[in-house]
């Protein structure tokens, strides 16, 4: 069992075409190219308007957001895609076998080290996210299908820094 | 005639609807293409697995490419489809805390739901992260607004910016890409690989 089946990946040029064609679908249907980070917003946006709406309504984060939303931050176009993307994700998992529960990382390192960078790692990606208006998929990616200049901008400073830090995380990753 | 929802071809609810759908086939193709393991991700910047380079030039370049023809057979109106605004200083700063983000904890936000979904724990530790950290930017708003609105520089389209036709930038982007997947197949024979 050198390749066993679980580990047969989509040809990567293949994966890529099908996945331009669902952000060229998104720009058909809806105008507006797919997403990720909005529907993480969207969700804490409703949580605080839940939990604490006079906090929420004197944040202009929280209350510019709410307002675009007419109201209803979490009845949001990203909301519904990231269910999808969960949905999507899993059945392709079914389908390829790679369900199973693990914490995925070098053998070189602990577990317990892998899930503390993956912490810091989702932190700084969330905020990068929000002061950069959108993360891989919706600045990077679809903004470059729309030929954005923001959209290249982000694609060049997500991957050069990551490159460049890229030395210093070795030990993480080889 | 698109895009569909703008025109008000479909209804709102059935734009929600689709979004749903969009999704699925968004998640599927990610966790296809292996964007569900934080080590393939990874590999791209030390070499040993170059898939994300692959996948995410070949998906703008089809994207851009398919917005390019139906823009011309008269399917979609460019003008109606949400082009994504420059705030210069921004996008820099934000990007380079994305991109440590990403060395460090091996996902981006779409390809982490993918791993949650499949069952990978450390993505789900990175999604709690994800929240943490947007929930850290909406306290702190104040402390950032200043560089989160410096240099507005519109919604410019980087053929516009740069003063060429869309179809030269196209060709621009998709000359680089086939460059850069050269390169990419070249470090993943002579960086080696393990299998996880």
């Amino acid at each position: 069992m050198e390749k066993s089946k679980s580990r047969n990946y989509m040809n990567p040029y293949l994966a890529g075409i099908l996945l331009g064609l669902v952000v060229l679908a998104a720009n058909f249907i809806s105008g507006r190219g797919v997403g990720a980070s909005g529907a993480i917003k969207s969700t804490i946006v409703a949580g605080v308007e839940t939990i604490a709406p006079a906090h929420a309504a004197g944040n202009e984060f929280y209350d510019n957001f709410s307002k675009a939303n007419a109201g209803k931050p979490i009845q949001n176009w990203l909301v519904f895609q990231m269910l999808g993307v969960i949905v999507g994700g899993f059945l392709s998992g079914v389908i390829s076998r790679r369900l199973t529960w693990k914490v995925e990382h070098n053998p070189k390192i602990k577990s317990r080290t892998r899930l503390i960078f993956a912490l810091i790692g989702g932190i700084l990606f969330g905020l990068g996210s929000q002061l950069g208006r959108g993360c891989t998929s919706g600045s990077a990616l679809s903004g470059m299908a729309v030929l954005s200049l923001g959209g290249f901008i982000s694609m060049a400073a997500i991957f050069g820094t990551a490159f460049v830090l890229a030395y210093f995380f070795r030990k993480l990753w080889i | 005639m698109g895009p569909l929802a703008i025109n008000e071809i479909i209804s709102e609810n059935t734009n929600f609807l689709l979004a749903f759908f969009i999704g699925i086939g968004f998640g599927f193709v990610l966790e296809q293409g292996g964007f569900s393991s934080s080590r393939k991700l990874a590999g791209v910047f030390y070499g040993y697995d170059t898939v994300v380079l692959k996948v995410f030039f070949t998906g703008a370049i089809t994207a851009m490419l398919g917005l390019l023809f139906f823009s011309l057979f008269g399917w979609i109106d460019m003008d109606l489809v949400y082009v994504n605004e420059t705030f210069l200083w921004s996008a820099i700063v934000g990007g380079v805390i994305m991109g440590a983000g990403f060395i460090m904890g091996g996902y981006c936000p779409g390809t982490s739901f993918c791993g949650a979904a499949i069952g990978k724990i450390d993505a789900m530790i990175f999604i709690i992260g994800l929240f943490i950290g947007v929930f850290f930017f909406g306290e702190a708003y104040d402390l950032f607004e200043p560089l989160f609105h410096a240099k507005n520089m519109g919604s410019p389209r980087i053929s516009e910016f740069f003063g060429i036709s869309e179809g030269i930038l196209v060709l621009i982007v998709i000359v680089a890409a086939i460059l850069m997947f050269w390169i990419g197949e070249w470090a993943e024979k002579k960086f080696p690989r393990e299998e996880y």
